[in-house]
């Protein structure tokens, strides 16, 4: 594993420490939130833990990602403001 | 991806401290121990991180005693269902390891699920930057940079401290610790750890490296506000409100135990927690709890309790004879800590008509707080409906109105479609199925 | 204490219960309605709130074409947590077999007056990309739709409430008297006419009646709006349906108003645990898949069950019961419940009112079934 690790946060190019979890990848890219909930407000994450879910993004095309839970890898596809119509 | 082994005489779920001791004990009977996590890494919350740069002694030398010992570690690995007595379905959450589902059978389990923070709805919580106290502390440990940034730590219990040293250790800027809690019971609470020495040093030292952050009690936030993330918190103690600017507010009203899976497996619960006997038995056969699903009890006694079910789970509960004084101690410790960190009544009226108290499902108080039970309200307002199955919204509703979440189904954690497939086709494989991305 | 008196009293407030108390509550009827647990918290939950129109008989044609109606023209003043939406369904053939049984179907529709379009292949991946290709064809009932029912029930009690009527809640009925129910709390309520709108507990008040309880098995996943689009159903289910005895599921998925998806179903009798079965869902869920092999990576949120009230001839109970002038049941709705909800609370009220219903009452009497029953 490198020291550094390149994902992309939305399309943009970040390098992060190896050991970085994606959710703390995102918040690095400065992104403003991470999901809209399903009202249409912005959100970031509450328990960093894998309970609340509030970090929930499209990751390697999956959605409904923890991103809490889920290191950094390299080229890592990582898109955030995920949301529905309520 | 290599095949794993699916049986294990022990089977240990999550690897905090309960999780480490129960492990390396029932590893030194020789019988095969498995301990799985959700984490990539073992230590669980409070020892996040602490396999990479061990900073407390205790961490250090049960990460030692771990790795020395014959235990296979199961990383990133979620318990999704229990199918029967003996067998359950667990998924990698990782995306490093691919997602694959399997089975896993035991002779014995030991649940050490721990807890997670308790949080209260107030006007603003949801607003990008307000987090729960562990969740900021996690968080840095994860990656965040935080040098610099201005930070209220607020909430309740003994958390509170240890995060604000660890953010201010990172560079933060804390700006005011909020405990909720009146000064007498905390000078109580000090008090009654003058006789244990290691706790007294611990708090000593945590103190110390606050000596400059102001420390008030009986104060609790009342308003985050901000636009689109969080700029301003509004606090009160007694009569008086005031406001501070700040970055980020960690805010935790201690904790709460995770019993999902024990009551998917039909352990039985009293007072929201799992009921063990002396060898941390639960009423199911088989089936041992320790740590913090059992009672609120801190480092200390989760290791002990690990302890005597990992010895226990290896019917070795001869050499849990000399843990069984301190056990008695450290129930003495988990009393005291409820009654110190007891949430005060005005916390239930922190929410407004128009707080959200779902997250996932944006539900309003307004909307809940007419309906006669969470069962009710989940039926006719979505409250608790979403992915995170109400674990965040009910422990607070428990608070807020005194309600008991409904029982729990499968899945444990939301899983793939697939994965209540094969948990419950008869001929369950317990080889690894592939698991390809949705697009 | 004065004795509540009522000129109807429903036991039972599901989606048939509430919709009997709107409808009697509508005519000026003084309506008491007494519910043991929640309102809409029973078989009502577990349904999915698929209003569709099915054709196994003429008496269920009729009745669920009727009731399809109602509930259309109810659309307008249903809230928002209602979730009408009138998806249509589309009914899924599998191979040619099933395709020719398409043909049929539209036709048994069209000559009833019901608008029914078939799909080819083509049309069908067209309109329903996640449907695996190769599928012949299907038919689509545009007129079908699905709502949220437990928050349709609260609505219809609401309805009642505000014309008059009272809610009892939570209370149980232990017994049926000539003048009324006895409830576990020792008191009694007085009405002139009661109506057992109770399911599966029915029986408890009716031990004679021959309802039993079918089991039942629900998914719902996280939010993927766009996936399905109408609600399908395999034809197969026709089959599936048909059996009183064996257990057996069918592919069915409804795409909820949330973006969510909900998976059916499972049937299966004799169970009285209402714990989830994993065998069953298991196989819920692969008949699923030969449809949509993609359902497999949505993210699964909840499973539940409930058992439904099941009548050997599929039809319900709806009307007096023989030898006992002033009781009435509105029972045994199995599967489709909440769609004919509406429609049973018309003929319930025609015949409290002694008047006709737009649809003949006759096959849905208790008498068909029981020449008496002792409550």
């Amino acid at each position: 594993m490198p020291d550094t690790i390149t994902v992309n946060v939305n399309g943009t190019a970040v390098s992060v420490p190896s050991g970085t979890t994606a959710l703390a990848a995102i918040l690095i890219a400065g992104a403003p939130s991470v999901r809209r909930s399903v009202g249409g407000s912005p959100r970031g994450p509450l328990c960093a833990m894998g309970v609340c879910f509030e970090c929930r993004a499209t990751v390697n095309h999956r959605r409904h990602s923890r991103t809490c839970q889920i290191l950094c890898t390299p080229e890592m596809d990582i898109r955030t403001g995920e949301q529905v119509d309520g | 991806m290599a095949s794993r082994p699916a049986h294990f005489d022990v089977l240990i779920i999550g690897a905090g401290p309960a999780g480490i001791a129960a492990a390396c004990c029932a590893s030194e009977s020789g019988a095969r121990v498995g301990l799985l996590d959700n984490n990539p890494q073992i230590g669980g919350q409070i020892w996040r991180g602490e396999s990479q740069h061990p900073s407390h002694i205790e961490a250090r030398e049960w990460l030692q005693k771990f790795a020395s010992a014959k235990i296979e570690f199961l990383a990133s690995t979620e318990v999704i269902d229990h199918l029967e007595p003996g067998r359950l379905v667990v998924q990698s959450v990782g995306m490093q390891s691919g997602d694959d589902v399997r089975e896993l059978t035991y002779r014995n389990l030991i649940l050490c699920t721990g807890a997670r923070e308790l949080f209260l709805p107030f006007p603003g919580w949801t607003l990008p930057n307000v987090m729960g106290a562990g969740g900021l502390q996690a968080l840095v440990k994860s990656g965040l940079p935080i040098a610099d940034k201005k930070v209220i730590v607020a909430g309740t219990g003994p958390l509170l401290l240890a995060v604000a040293a660890h953010l201010r250790e990172h560079g933060a800027e804390v700006r005011l610790i909020a405990e909720q809690a009146p000064r007498h019971r905390l000078a109580r609470f000090a008090l009654s750890l003058a006789f244990e020495r290691a706790k007294l040093a611990q708090a000593f030292a945590i103190r110390r490296q606050l000596s400059s952050v102001p420390y008030k009690t009986s104060c609790w936030p009342i308003r985050a506000t901000g636009e689109g993330k969080l700029e301003t918190v509004f606090l009160r103690t007694g009569a008086h409100t005031w406001q501070e600017s700040c970055d980020y507010l960690a805010c935790g009203f201690h904790l709460v135990p995770n019993t999902e899976l024990a009551a998917l497996i039909g352990c039985e619960l009293r007072g929201g927690f799992v009921q063990v006997d002396d060898s941390q038995r639960t009423s199911i056969a088989g089936v041992f709890a320790a740590g913090e699903l059992t009672g609120i009890g801190g480092v200390e006694a989760s290791i002990g309790e690990g302890q005597i079910a990992g010895y226990a789970a290896t019917d070795r509960s001869g050499s849990t004879a000399s843990l069984l004084p301190q056990k008695q101690r450290l129930d003495h410790f988990a009393s005291l800590l409820k009654r110190t960190f007891a949430l005060r009544d005005e916390l239930r009226s922190l929410p407004d008509s128009e707080t959200l108290v779902c997250r996932c499902e944006d539900v309003k108080f307004a909307r809940i707080r007419n309906h006669s039970s969470w069962r009710d309200s989940k039926l006719h307002t979505r409250c608790g409906m979403g992915p995170c199955q109400g674990r965040i919204c009910g422990a607070a509703t428990e608070f807020l109105l005194g309600w008991r979440a409904d029982s729990v189904r499968p899945p444990v954690f939301a899983a793939p479609v697939q994965v209540l497939a094969i948990a419950g086709s008869s001929q369950s494989q317990p080889d690894l199925v592939s698991h390809e991305e949705f697009r | 204490m004065k004795l509540p008196v009522y000129e109807v009293l429903i036991i039972g407030a599901g989606i048939v219960g509430a919709a009997c108390a709107a409808a009697c509550a509508r005519e000026g009827l003084e309506v008491g309605i007494v519910e043991a647990d929640i309102v809409g918290g029973g078989a009502t939950a577990a349904g999915m709130g698929h209003l569709v129109v099915m054709d196994d008989s003429e008496a269920q044609f009729a009745l669920t074409r009727y009731s399809q109606t109602l509930w259309r023209r109810l659309s307008e003043q249903l809230p928002a947590d209602v979730e009408y939406d009138g998806c249509g369904t589309i009914w899924v053939a599998s191979d040619a077999d099933e395709m020719s049984a398409v043909v049929q179907k539209k036709q048994f529709y069209e000559s009833r007056g019901v608008p029914a379009q078939i799909l080819d292949s083509h049309q069908l991946h067209e309109v329903e990309q996640s449907l695996r290709e190769g599928l012949p064809g299907g038919l689509l009932v545009p007129e079908d739709a699905v709502i949220y029912a437990p928050c349709a029930a609260r609505f219809l009690v609401e309805q009642a409430q505000s014309r008059g009527a009272q809610l009892h809640c939570p209370r149980v009925v232990t017994e049926i008297a000539p003048d009324g129910v006895r409830l576990n709390d020792g008191s009694s309520i007085v009405a002139q006419s009661i109506v057992v709108a109770a399911g599966t507990w029915s029986t408890r008040l009716f031990p004679g009646i021959d309802v039993r309880p079918r089991k039942g098995h629900l998914l719902i996943t996280d939010r993927y709006p766009g996936f399905v689009r109408h609600q399908l159903v395999e034809l197969g289910y026709l089959k599936s349906a048909h059996s009183f005895i064996s257990e057996s599921v069918a592919f069915n998925i409804q795409p909820r108003k949330t973006g969510q998806m909900l998976l059916g179903s499972s049937r299966q009798f004799d169970k009285d645990s209402s714990e989830v079965d994993h065998p069953m869902l298991a196989r819920m869920i692969s008949r699923a898949e030969e449809f949509i092999p993609n359902l497999s990576r949505l993210s699964a949120i909840r499973t539940w069950t409930g058992f439904r009230a099941a009548t050997p001839d599929k039809l319900p109970l709806v009307g007096p019961v023989p030898g006992h002038e002033n009781l009435f049941l509105a029972t045994g709705h199995e599967g489709l419940g909440i769609t004919t909800s509406l429609g049973t609370a018309e003929l319930l009220l025609n015949q409290l009112l002694r008047r006709e219903t737009e649809i003949p009452a006759a096959p849905y009497l208790p008498g068909r079934v029981y020449e008496g029953v002792h409550a």
